[in-house]
């Protein structure tokens, strides 16, 4: 009688239940567009053919969703240590440091060069700003939670300061810094594309999508495949049996915060120098938050991450065309989609779980052995 | 089911329960008279919690009736069957620590927005209960300052308080000495001579034979026998439960021991509130030898073994392991398996295994930095599985697939996995915590058999056990702790009594 509530087999738990979570939010988002006097299938029509109708739609997809890879594989590591880092935003708004570090001051490198500087930049500024909270919590028990989101705060803060008093050319008005020289930007794809006499449509998509793929097979492999991530998924699923089995808990508690905010850092990479081409306020625009809802709709793992990713993708690119369309709408409205997404997929996880699971129960499920 | 006589207090009829693949209760129909003690008894996942938990409420079941007094009740959740006068008093005590014990008695029972007014009433009627049945407790003291044993009164009082005309107690024993669970017998003799009923869920069959009336049998999800109390044997039962002969006795060649390589010296410790749990602790363990640590839980026991597995730091004492002092600072988990020095935790659950771990996962748990299993840091699966294909036939454990999940294998295969991890590293010295905890009568036996072998190829074995009847089994010393001290030492042919009397504090 160990099996308490029916458990799903795993397929059901890695694809019934986001989509039906996702329905869920889609019909309640159905509504609040029913009582704004919209055609809720109208707008469905807009935000899908905005997302994945036109090239440059797609790129724009995917554009967005390579900020949400970068996040949700961020928290997801942390994640598996049983450790819940709100603080990627933080994470990444300082690893803009880093990225303007290797494209301002070192524009006298060759492009790959700065590129792969920049890249290690923001890493170690992310992974540093997460290294405070994280020995906080290995050595003396501060509170992950607490701590992260005070540090998120002290990163707005930290950062409006470099700006306005600091990296900002003389005379300008704007709190950012200058524009990067072209070599010193992350290529797009469509430059990229064009090198070998390819076209593609318009769009900030850059190189920067191709390292968030590398960076989830790595996480994937990290996590699943070598000793590091069996620890860390040790501490992750009984503390005690960490400590039991002479992990050295304190250091992988730092390790795995670390890592976490090397990748959150990555999203620096796809806005700073894949994008905007300088370093501005708030560039980190909320992306480190929904990385929690990308990454625990995707089970933390590499694959459903990078498909919730495109998803959140969708529904910012698609959102913005359906605000673009319909006057009535605001891009609040998408907010609300997305928070409900948030909301079904993440707070709500357990609501459904149990009525599915009574449903799979009376199906004969995968070869559970439990008398002895 | 004919009526002769009064009506059954509890009828459960044609009661089926499944978890999923898992036939938890398989059509169980048992009928309780009014006024008695009816034992249940059964190995670990026969079912018995499960029924138990139908009848309080905490599951629905899928298909069957419940008659109470005669009468079909619908009990969907806990409140139903309290109001059916239902009381449940659960192995682990379903009390608020900082409360006092009237606060903990009338906890969803207040009567309303102002405590005082239930509390007042609840006072009176205590006293009454604790006059009618014997059971006085000191009722504005709070629980966490009460012995076991009392707690375990108060859970009962609180159950009589919401009126309860039949008592469910799961495992009572499990947490008292032998002269509490005199007492509670007692009370429970006193309960029955009032009218009351009382289902006693155990594994001991030993309770079973003195205190109950009736007793019956679950194995498999089904109940294949119930009889009257002084109509059967020990034995009878265990084979009923088991389905086959069991040997309930395991057999032991007398054995020399060899050199000493375990010397503990003047051990103390706290535990992590900061109150100290090891007092001045000091024995020996020799090679080919089982010392058995006796003691009711709680008294240090645990706190030993953290210590010697290297878990918890100790605050004074030495350690000397085959004469070598272990450097306190440097003394861990990881080093002590370099030592040669295996655990099996008291706790398999939190400690032993990783429950949503495959058993694969879990036969390199302690053992990651192994170079077989993980070379250049990444784990090499296929060694790995077969190292574990390897154990799991060692150990006969069932089914024999490494990649299952740990937490869906039964609690007797469960251990046998944390055994056959630690026993197969050949170690000098065994650290051994409640090894058949929770586990069932036929893998006890395979568990008891491979620690007199492990004695028997010379290791030095320590083993700590709540089951009095284990630690005699098997042990060639039994050393008994109370309050964090050793207060005594005797051989394994000791009196019941005699160590009961140990245990309590009383004797020395």
């Amino acid at each position: 009688m160990s099996a308490r509530a029916a458990e799903l087999p795993w397929w059901a738990d890695a694809l019934v239940m986001p989509v039906l979570n996702l329905a869920l939010a889609f019909l309640v988002s159905g509504g609040v567009l029913l009582a704004l006097g919209e055609d809720p299938i109208e707008c469905v029509q807009i935000m899908f053919n905005g997302a994945f109708s036109s090239g440059s739609g797609i790129g724009y997809t995917l554009f967005y969703a390579t900020n949400f890879i970068f996040t949700g594989l961020a928290f997801a590591v942390a994640f598996h240590a049983g450790l819940f880092n709100i603080g990627v935003e933080g994470q990444a708004y300082i690893a803009g440091l880093g990225v303007a570090l290797a494209s301002l001051y070192f524009e006298f490198l060759p492009a790959p060069v700065i590129i792969l500087l920049a890249i290690v930049f923001s890493a170690a500024f992310g992974a540093a700003w997460a290294f405070i909270p994280a020995y906080l919590q290995a050595k003396r028990g501060s509170h992950l939670v607490i701590t992260t989101i005070m540090f998120n705060f002290i990163a707005t803060a930290l950062m409006a300061f470099l700006l306005v008093n600091f990296l900002k050319p003389d005379g300008d008005m704007a709190p950012e810094t200058r524009t990067f020289a072209e070599h010193a930007r992350m290529p797009l794809l469509q430059d990229v594309f064009g090198w070998f006499g390819l076209t593609m449509a318009q769009s900030p998509l850059n190189l920067s999508f191709v390292w968030a793929l590398i960076c989830a097979a790595a996480v994937s492999l990290l996590v699943w495949r070598t000793r590091l991530g069996y620890e860390l998924r040790t501490l992750g699923a009984s503390p005690d049996a960490a400590v039991y089995a002479g992990m050295p808990v304190t250091r992988l508690t730092v390790i795995a915060l670390m890592i976490s905010g090397a990748l959150g850092g990555f999203l620096a990479l796809n806005e700073v120098m894949g994008s905007q081409n300088r370093l501005t306020l708030e560039f980190s625009g909320g992306y480190g938050f929904v990385g929690i809802a990308v990454a625990l709709m995707g089970r933390s793992r590499s694959i459903g991450i990078i498909l919730a990713a495109i998803l959140f993708g969708a529904l910012y690119q698609g959102g913005a065309e359906l605000a673009f369309d319909k006057p009535n709408i605001t891009r609040d409205m998408v907010v609300l989609v997305q928070g409900l997404v948030i909301l079904m997929a993440g707070a709500l996880e357990h609501m459904l779980r149990p009525t599915v699971g009574r449903l799979f129960a009376g199906c004969s499920t995968t070869a559970t052995a439990q008398e002895a | 089911m004919s009526v002769s006589g009064p009506a059954a207090a509890i009828d459960l009829k044609g009661i089926d329960k499944r978890f999923g693949a898992v036939h938890a209760n398989k059509a169980v129909s048992l009928a309780i008279a009014p006024g008695t003690i009816h034992g249940i008894v059964g190995e670990n996942g026969a079912g018995k919690s499960t029924l138990m938990s139908i009848l309080y409420g905490f599951y629905q079941a899928d298909a069957g009736e419940i008659f109470i007094n005669g009468a079909p009740r619908k009990i969907v959740r806990p409140s139903d069957a309290i109001a059916a006068g239902i009381g449940m008093v659960h192995q682990h005590f379903m009390l608020v620590e900082p409360f006092t014990v009237l606060e903990n008695v009338v906890l969803g029972a207040e009567g309303g927005a102002r405590l005082i007014g239930g509390l007042t009433k609840a006072r009176t009627e205590l006293q009454r209960l604790g006059d009618a049945y014997n059971m006085s407790v000191p009722l504005d003291t709070p629980v966490s300052e009460l012995a076991v044993g009392v707690q375990q009164r108060v859970e009962i009082l609180k159950a009589l308080y919401r009126g309860a005309d039949v008592l469910i107690l799961d495992e009572p024993t499990g947490v008292l000495t032998p002269s509490e669970a005199d007492h509670l017998f007692r009370v429970l003799d006193q309960l029955r001579h009032q009218g009351k009923t009382v289902i006693f869920i155990t594994h001991k069959l030993r309770e079973i034979m003195a205190i109950t009336d009736n007793v019956s049998v679950m194995r498999r999800g089904e109940i294949v026998g119930t009889v009257a109390t002084k109509t059967t044997t020990p034995q009878a039962l265990a084979e009923l439960m088991v389905g086959r002969t069991v040997r309930l006795k395991v057999d032991k060649a007398a054995r020399a021991p060899g050199p000493v390589v375990l010397d503990v010296r003047e051990l103390s410790a706290t535990d992590n509130r900061g109150t100290t749990r090891l007092r001045d602790v000091s024995f020996t363990i020799r090679e080919g030898e089982i010392v058995g640590i006796a003691g009711v839980a709680g008294n240090g026991q645990s706190e030993l073994l953290e210590v010697l597995a290297g878990i918890r730091r100790r605050a004074s004492g030495e350690i000397l392991l085959h004469g070598q002092p272990l450097d306190p600072a440097h003394t861990d988990p990881a080093k002590l398996r370099e030592a040669r020095c295996a655990h099996v935790p008291e706790d398999r659950h939190r400690m032993g295994l990783v429950m949503s771990f495959s058993a694969c996962e879990n036969t390199i748990l302690g053992y990651q930095d192994d170079p077989r299993f993980t070379p250049h840091g990444l784990l090499n699966r296929t060694a790995i599985a077969a190292d574990t294909s390897g154990k799991m036939i060692a150990f006969d454990v069932r089914p024999g697939n490494p990649q299952l999940r740990a937490s869906l294998f039964s609690g007797g295969n469960q251990q046998k996995l944390v055994l056959a991890r630690e026993f197969e590293r050949d170690p000098t010295l065994l650290i051994v915590g409640q090894p058949t905890r929770g586990v069932d009568i036929g893998a006890i036996e395979f568990i008891h058999k491979r620690l007199i072998a492990m004695r028997d190829a010379g290791k030095a074995v320590l083993l700590v056990s709540v089951e009095l009847d284990e630690i005699r089994a098997l042990a060639d010393r039994v050393l008994v702790m109370f309050d964090g001290r050793i207060v005594g030492e005797r051989g394994p042919d000791a009196s019941e009594q005699d160590l009961g009397l140990l245990m309590a504090g009383i004797a020395s």
